[in-house]
Order: C-alpha cells, then sequence, then structure tokens
C-alpha cells in the first residue's frame, strides 16, 4: 500500500506539504483575529473563559473581606447582592461550560486524528457570541446594574423591576445569548465525535475524553434549552407583563425553579464530567498502562448524563411539594452516588495497576478528587430532605457546591492545564510552580470552605451581607477569609507561570509525559491538525503503534495533500469509523464575526427596549447567516470523487442522513425541541396547579386549532413530496411544491393566529392565555423560519446550486419540518382540545 | 425463537436501559404529582397510586433485564472478558454488549430506588 507513497520524490513530498500549510495557514495582521482554525478559537475560547474566572474570583474575594469581621461597612449590601450573583453567573455561565467546550474544540481533533472540528465556523461564532455575551454580562458592575437576585434569580423578586432593575435582564438575555453559543457547540461536539474519527477508530477504541464529551454534549441538548424556555418566560413578564410567575394573575414561580433546575442540576454534571475526561486522560499516562476499566468508565459516564436528570428537585426540597416527589428526587440523588463512585475507583484501580509518577497535574488531579469526595460524601447528606431542611440556605450548602465544584472541577482543570501546556507552546509549565501552587491552593481552599459546613450548621444563611458580633460566627469567617487569600495566591502562581515570558525556555521534546493518545502527534508550530490522517488499532496508538508518529509526519497516510486548495477531512462510520466521505470544512471568515457581533447586538439592544437597534441587528445577523449558508455550504464539489490516499477514492458529497449538516440539523432541532416540551410541560403545569385552568376564559377557537393543524400537515406533506420529486429529476416540479408548500404555511399560520385571537384572548390578564400565546408564537415563529428556508432552497435551485444529485439543502428542510410538524400538530391540538376535555 | 428480537448495529442500544429509568421516572414523579395535586379527577386512592407505581416498576425492571439479556447475548454470553480492545468488529460488538450490560445493572438499582418511596408513603402529605 506504500507503493505508491514510496515514489513520490522529496520535492513532490515538498510541494505537498507546502500546499498543506498554505491551506490552513492563519492570516496574518489584524485578520488573524478572523481565524477559524480549532486551535486558535480553542486557545481564545480558554483564555477568555479563565480571564472572566479571575474575575469572578476577585469579585469572590471581595465579598470575603466583607464577611472576615461582623457588622462589616466594606460593601454596600446593594453590591454585595451584586457582586454574589456575578460570581455565581460568572463561574457557571463563562468559565466552567465555557472552559470545556474550549477544551474540546482545542483537544478533540488532534485526538480523534481529526483535522478540524466538523464546523469549524460554528466553533468561531460561538466563540465571538460567548465573548460578547460575556462582557456585557460582566461589564454590567461597573455600572451600577449587575444582576443582584442570586445565580438562579427567583421571582417574584427577579421579576420585580422595582427590586432587580436592568440587572435581571442584562442576566436573562446576556445568558440566553451565551446558551446559544452553548448548543453551538455541543452540535459541533457530536457531530465531531461521532462522524469524524479517524479511520479504524471503533467506539471501543475512542479516547475516554471523548466518551465523556459525547454524553455531556448530549446533556447540553437536553439541559440547556429549558432554561431557554424559562428565560422566554421570563422575558415576557418583565417585558411584557406575561403574568406566568405572577401568583395574583394565575403563574407560580415555582415553575421558574422547576425550568431552571432541569437545566441547573444537569448542569453541574456538564461540568464535572469533562474535568473527569481530563483525569480519564492524565491518569494512565503517569500510570504508564491503559486505563484499568474502560467500559465502567463508560457506564459511569452515560449513568450519571441520565441520572443527573432526575435530580433537580431536590434544590427545591423546602418549597413545599408533596413527599412522595421529594422522595423520587432523594432516591435519585443517591443512586447517582454509584456511577459517581465507580469512576474513581477505576482511577484508584489504574494507580494501583500501574507505576504512578507523582508529576504536577497527577497533584492537582488527585488532590482534586480528595476534595470532591468530600464534598460528595455532603451531597449524600443534603440529598436526604430532613437534612436537607436543616442545611437549606445555609454556609453548608455553600460549603458543599464549592467542595464540588473546585474539587470536581477547578482542581483537574489545572491538572489539565499543566498536562497540556507542551500542545499549545511545546514547552512545559515549571514544575517547582506548579506544586507551589498546589499547595497554596490546597490548604487555602480548605482553610476557606471546611469552617463554612460549621458556619452553616451554626445556623450562618447564605447570601447576607454582614452578620451582627455576638451571633457566634466570628472567628470562623475570618479564618474562612484567610484560606480565599491563600488560595487566591496559588491561582496568581499558576497565572504567573502561564504569562511568564518562556522564549529562553529551549523547545521540549515531542510527547514530553510520554502519553499514548493521539493528540500528541500534534505540532503547535503547525495549523493542519495532523500532516496526515491515520489508520487508528489501538485505544494508545502512539504506545502500540510503533512507527506511527512518524508515518503519520511524513504523509504516509489519508490526505496528506491539499490539491484542489480545500480544508479537508474524512467522515468515518458511527460504530467502525470507516472512511465514506471527504469533508470541506469552512476556512477563515468574517461572516462569523458579523453574525455573532449582530446578534449580541440584537439581544444587547433588546434589554435597554431600544426596539429600532434591535431590529437593525436582528437584519444584519439576518443577512449575515444567510451568505453564510449561501457561500459556505452545500457546495456542489468540482469533481464527484477524490482520491485520499492508499488507494481509497472517497466522494466529496453526501445528503440526507450521511451528512455531517444532517446531523447538525438533527441534534438542533432536538434541542429545539426540547425548549418546546418545556414550554408545553408549563401549560400542563399551570393545569395541575388550579381547580379551574381557565379562569373563566374563553380558550382558542377548536376549528381554526383543527384548520391550523391541517394546514401545517399539508405544508409538510408537500415538503416531503417536493424532496421525493427532486431526486426523480422532476426539477420544476419541485419547485411548484416548495411555492405550494411556502403559501400553505402562510395560511396554516393565519389561522393559527385567528384561533387565540378570535376569541379575544388577553395575555396580560392572566397567565392561561399568556401560555397559549406563547405556544403559538412559538409555532408561528417556527413557521416563520421554515418558509425562509424554503424560499432560500428554491432561490438554491434556480441558482442551480441545488440538483437532483445535490439535495443537501432541500434534505435538511425537510427534516426541519418534520420537528415542525410535531410542534404545530401538538400546539394546536393542546390548545384547542385540551380545555374542552377537562 | 420468533419472541427474541435479532441482533441489531446500531450506538443506541446502549441507551436503552437508562431510557427505561427515565421513562419509569417520569411515570411515578408525573403521576404522583398530578395525584397529589388533583386527587378529586381519578377519584381513586393513593393506594392506587401505589399499585400503579408497582405495576410500573415490574414492567420497568422487566424491560431492563430483557436489554440486560440481549446485552449479554451481544457479550458473546458473557465468553470473552474485556478489555475489549482489539481493532476488530468483534471486540467492538463485545465492548458494546459488556458496556449495555453494566448499564442495565445501573439502570436495574436506579429504578429500584425510585420506586421505594411507594414502599413508605401513605399519603399525598406536604
Amino acid at each position: 500500500m506504500s507503493a505508491a507513497v514510496k515514489e513520490r520524490s522529496p520535492e513532490e513530498y515538498k510541494a505537498q506539504e507546502q500546499r498543506l500549510r498554505a491551506v490552513w495557514a492563519n492570516p496574518t495582521g489584524w485578520r488573524y483575529w478572523t481565524s477559524v482554525n480549532n486551535y486558535q478559537i480553542g486557545l481564545w475560547y480558554g483564555s477568555a473563559a479563565f480571564a472572566f474566572m479571575l474575575f469572578a474570583g476577585v469579585l469572590a474575594l471581595l465579598m470575603r473581606l466583607q464577611l472576615a469581621v461582623p457588622d462589616n461597612d466594606f460593601l454596600s449590601a446593594d453590591l454585595f447582592n451584586q457582586a454574589f450573583t456575578l460570581h455565581g453567573t460568572v463561574m457557571m455561565f463563562l468559565f466552567a461550560v465555557p472552559i470545556f467546550e474550549a477544551v474540546a474544540i482545542f483537544l478533540l481533533p488532534p485526538m480523534l486524528g481529526a483535522r478540524e472540528m466538523p464546523f469549524p465556523r460554528l466553533g468561531a461564532f460561538s466563540f465571538w457570541s460567548f465573548l460578547l455575551g460575556g462582557i456585557f454580562v460582566c461589564g454590567s458592575i461597573f455600572f451600577n446594574a449587575a444582576p443582584s437576585a442570586g445565580w438562579f434569580m427567583y421571582p417574584p423578586l427577579a421579576t420585580d423591576k422595582e427590586f432587580s432593575g436592568i440587572g435581571a435582564d442584562i442576566w436573562l438575555l446576556g445568558l440566553s445569548f451565551i446558551e446559544v453559543a452553548s448548543i453551538a457547540a455541543a452540535v459541533e461536539l457530536i457531530v465531531g465525535i461521532m462522524k469524524c474519527r479517524a479511520p479504524g477508530m471503533r467506539i471501543n477504541l475512542m479516547p475516554l475524553f471523548a466518551w465523556y464529551l459525547l454524553i455531556v454534549a448530549g446533556m447540553i441538548l437536553f439541559a440547556f434549552p429549558p432554561l431557554i424556555a424559562g428565560d422566554l418566560l421570563f422575558e415576557m413578564e418583565r417585558m411584557f407583563d406575561w403574568p406566568f410567575f405572577d401568583a395574583a394573575r394565575g403563574g407560580d414561580p415555582l415553575l421558574w425553579q422547576h425550568l431552571f433546575w432541569i437545566f441547573g442540576h444537569p448542569e453541574v454534571y456538564i461540568i464535572f464530567l469533562p474535568a473527569i475526561a481530563l483525569m480519564a486522560m492524565i491518569v494512565p499516562t503517569f500510570s504508564q498502562r491503559p486505563i484499568v476499566g474502560y467500559s465502567w468508565i463508560v457506564l459511569a459516564a452515560v449513568g450519571t448524563g441520565f441520572l443527573s436528570f432526575g435530580l433537580w428537585v431536590h434544590h427545591m426540597f423546602a418549597t413545599g411539594l408533596p413527599q412522595i416527589s421529594l422522595a423520587f428526587f432523594s432516591a435519585a440523588s443517591e443512586a447517582v452516588a454509584i456511577p459517581t463512585g465507580v469512576q474513581i475507583f477505576v482511577f484508584i484501580a489504574t494507580m494501583l495497576a500501574g507505576r504512578v509518577i507523582f508529576s504536577t497535574p497527577m497533584l492537582f488531579g488527585t488532590g482534586g478528587l480528595a476534595i470532591f469526595v468530600i464534598g460528595g460524601l455532603t451531597g449524600v447528606m443534603v440529598a436526604l430532605a430532613p437534612f436537607d431542611w436543616q442545611a437549606h440556605d445555609t454556609y453548608f450548602v455553600v460549603a458543599h457546591l464549592h467542595y464540588v465544584l473546585i474539587g470536581g472541577m477547578l482542581f483537574p482543570v489545572v491538572a489539565g492545564l499543566y498536562y497540556y501546556y507542551p500542545l499549545i507552546d511545546a514547552k512545559k509549565l515549571s514544575d517547582g510552580l506548579g506544586r507551589l501552587a498546589f499547595w497554596l491552593m490546597f490548604c487555602g481552599f480548605n482553610i476557606a470552605f471546611f469552617p463554612m459546613h460549621l458556619n452553616g450548621l451554626r445556623g450562618m444563611p447564605r447570601r447576607v451581607f454582614t452578620y451582627p458580633a455576638e451571633i457566634g460566627w466570628n472567628w470562623l469567617n475570618l479564618i474562612s477569609t484567610a484560606g480565599a487569600f491563600i488560595f487566591a495566591a496559588g491561582v496568581l502562581v499558576v497565572v504567573f507561570d502561564v504569562l511568564r515570558p518562556k522564549h529562553r525556555q529551549p523547545r521540549g521534546e515531542f510527547n514530553p509525559w510520554n502519553a499514548g493518545t493521539l493528540e500528541w502527534i500534534s505540532e503547535p508550530e503547525e495549523n493542519w491538525g495532523v500532516r496526515s490522517i491515520p489508520i487508528v488499532r489501538s485505544r494508545y496508538p502512539l504506545w502500540d503503534q510503533k512507527d506511527l508518529a512518524r508515518k503519520v509526519n511524513e504523509g504516509r497516510y489519508y490526505l496528506p495533500d491539499a490539491e484542489e486548495g480545500w480544508r479537508e477531512g474524512l467522515v468515518t462510520t458511527v460504530l467502525d469509523a470507516e472512511p465514506v466521505q471527504v469533508l470541506r470544512v469552512g476556512g477563515t471568515s468574517h461572516v462569523t464575526i458579523v453574525s455573532a457581533l449582530s446578534l449580541g447586538g440584537a439581544f444587547i439592544a433588546l434589554t435597554f427596549h431600544w426596539w429600532i437597534a434591535t431590529a437593525l441587528a436582528a437584519i444584519i445577523c439576518f443577512c449575515a447567516v444567510i451568505y453564510w449558508l449561501w457561500t459556505g455550504t452545500g457546495e456542489i464539489p468540482e469533481k464527484p470523487e477524490k482520491d485520499v490516499g492508499l488507494g481509497l477514492s472517497l466522494p466529496l458529497y453526501a445528503s440526507g442522513s450521511d451528512s455531517v449538516g444532517w446531523w447538525a440539523m438533527f441534534i438542533t432541532m432536538v434541542g429545539d425541541g426540547t425548549a418546546f416540551a418545556s414550554l408545553v410541560f408549563g401549560y400542563f403545569f399551570y393545569w395541575t396547579i388550579h381547580a379551574n385552568f381557565t379562569a373563566g376564559i374563553a380558550g382558542p377557537d377548536a376549528v381554526w386549532s383543527l384548520v391550523a393543524a391541517s394546514l401545517f400537515a399539508a405544508a409538510w406533506g408537500l415538503m416531503v413530496a417536493a424532496r421525493t420529486v427532486n431526486r426523480r429529476g422532476a426539477t420544476a416540479t419541485m419547485r411548484g411544491l416548495l411555492v405550494l408548500s411556502l403559501l400553505t404555511t402562510v395560511a396554516a399560520s393565519a389561522t393559527g393566529l385567528a384561533a387565540p385571537l378570535s376569541p379575544g384572548m388577553d395575555p396580560t390578564r392572566h397567565v392561561y392565555p399568556a401560555i397559549v400565546w406563547i405556544l403559538v408564537i412559538w409555532v408561528l415563529a417556527h413557521a416563520a423560519l421554515g418558509t425562509v428556508m424554503q424560499a432560500y432552497c428554491l432561490a438554491r435551485s434556480l441558482a442551480g446550486r441545488l440538483t437532483p444529485k445535490h439535495d443537501l439543502d432541500l434534505g435538511n428542510v425537510v427534516l426541519y419540518w418534520h420537528f415542525l410538524l410535531i410542534a404545530a400538530v401538538t400546539t394546536f391540538a393542546i390548545i384547542g382540545l385540551f380545555p374542552a376535555a377537562m | 425463537m420468533w419472541l427474541v428480537p435479532k441482533q441489531i448495529e446500531t450506538l443506541w442500544t446502549l441507551f436503552t436501559a437508562p431510557v427505561v429509568w427515565a421513562a419509569h421516572f417520569l411515570v411515578c414523579y408525573i403521576g404522583a404529582a398530578i395525584y397529589c395535586a388533583k386527587p378529586e379527577l381519578v377519584g381513586l386512592s393513593f393506594s392506587a397510586v401505589r399499585a400503579g407505581i408497582a405495576a410500573a416498576t415490574v414492567i420497568a425492571l422487566s424491560l431492563i433485564a430483557l436489554s440486560a439479556w440481549l446485552a449479554w447475548r451481544q457479550w458473546g454470553l458473557g465468553t470473552d472478558d474485556p478489555p475489549h480492545d482489539d481493532p476488530t468488529r468483534r471486540d467492538r460488538t463485545l465492548f458494546q454488549g459488556f458496556a449495555t450490560l453494566l448499564l442495565s445493572g445501573l439502570s436495574f438499582i436506579a429504578v429500584i430506588f425510585t420506586a421505594m418511596p411507594a414502599l413508605f408513603l401513605t399519603e399525598c402529605i406536604r
């Protein structure tokens, strides 16, 4: 098989290398920032998340200063409220989740032996959205306008404009925007892990990091949409006085708590699992042996992923829900300790079976796990409802959550930083500084947070800005403050170690820790990921496939060249990773920045009720996205197949479920469907809490509702028919059907609008008309987007970019319509028929 | 043996047992929550809710047991021990079977955990 390769002359080889390097090269000057390459995006993403972490850390130090002594007036009560709200919000939304998107975007392609993530521009879009949203949310405190109602924004406090000011809007809109970025990253991760692994990397050989990230991305898809739905309801109440959480008009603050924690608890595991994933890479390297119990780790990742969705009510034990409900969630909260424990035992077993090298990353990793175990044990305590009733909203909970998050997430992240730093800079961080940082952080952490357990048991509530001297919390608080500063000193050492100039330090060796996984092949100097895409035959290819690194770097595997000037990677099958397609991905572009900034502008303008600016920004964003799609996706290749090397020729185009675009649409729509399901949950939630759900208000007209549902079904049928006839080559008929379907959709939307409009339902009067309206608006907004897609397909067909053989766009739009059909029929059946049936 | 499903090759079978756990969890939680919010709706006693949970539990456990058996078959009836790390289709299948079996075990325990409150609680107290 290498006969053809051997024939290459040195000149030819050089030319290949140069072409490949040129295609993947970064632009220079200010255009550097238009890069979409996973290395740059991952690095920027991670650095931004880290900077936000330091900012939120400073807020924590301010709070500790305020609490150091009783009756202190260092911070005002209001500023203290802003500080703790922003601290929690930033740590959760701007550090803990994004840092893993960053690490994943940076590491996954080389780890999977791929050149790039499948949608690099989407990754760049996600980063710029995140950066803008983050700066907006963080900046608010400098204008004394930060959110101040706590990071979980409970109504009625947070819906009351008098008490919460504009801060709550900044929280809702700024974070909704970041949630969109997270879902974009999840789409990227799932498709990347399932479809873009190196040939031969079957699912039993996949690095555990990828297994964890796959599960985490799936969790993001089901956890974030309920929060987006909640944000929507919340903002409708704040902006237009729709009474979703106003008890006086039939609303219920508890619905927010449900929607928030359906997100909020899985969120904890969304943060924790990727950190453990880093440990699953680090522990085998420093034990110099394969992980013991690979399948058990998969069990733990999948098991935790599922069980974590059955825990949300344990944040609501004190809200007066029926005891049987509390007990179900208490049971699930105890059950999740099983898979969590399994992972820790797997690591211990691996260390026992190997010969452990106690390097700096291992120190941070094991130290973090020790802290995490303590947090886990207090977690088992607070998962018991009677204990929780005592500890609820006290510093015991503050201690518990910091033990879990700092031990289970921050320490492993620093371990990962020390471990993977050579991939950024080809140099190691300082071992001495690392150890110093570890001991400062480890001791400082325990000194800061352990006393909080005791203060909590002594009755100190969370979020008080000061306390009287005689109540007995003085010494413990002072010790906590001292510990917090020791901890911060440790973090500062890490920051110094990363930022100190290292140009005098010689370039480090290749694969300095002698790790076994593929990411260590990649060279920081090169932007192409891997010189050629290898064939993988082991879980630890660098240990088991002896000359793999050399052959990869000599370009002896797949796609060693870029003759046509495209950035290319391979698409492989889900289970056995057999190569099936060459994927051409988008390169450097402004369009990602323009669309992210304009979308951000729309959200920010909305916060201040600048309607015209909002509309303008939204229009710019719309145009940018259309331009992006038109010029950068569904491109018809100049030839059907290309030779990828080693005697293999693969198609350059795929549509339907064979294409990565179809999967991206499917995954996005699953998330979208989850948000819709959360709204439907809201409808039935209001039904359960009221003896008379409709409060005597006339509901939507049943006939209009049924007609709307039928018209949507007809429009869907026409779309399916359009795809079918197009494949048979009847282009003109397809265009006719598209137009017909578009008109039917418009008619369906009009009748759908008539359903709540004809009985004159006023959404500000009571929660019943409000929830009906929100469901209808949801469907109509999706229908409007559906008509845009139909028009887009029509335009593509007229422009010759959509043909009977190249029908990627149409296939994806039909997939969208499957989901739209479900949402429309569900909505109109429920709003039209359910009140009558009850 | 037409009763026994054929072996299918997909990633999704891995999630069978946890999905059954999730469905069982939702049925128990939603059923009890609706009953406690609107006891007059069905006109049954709380014992009926407990009986319903018991029935759902038996169904869920049977489904998980079936999934476990299928996983055990996929794991070659337990003849090949892990680590299943050869680059072959056979080892990939064995890995899937073993991992699915482990998940079935966890889901089995978690379903029992979920059902236990119904053993002890006899009314909708808040």
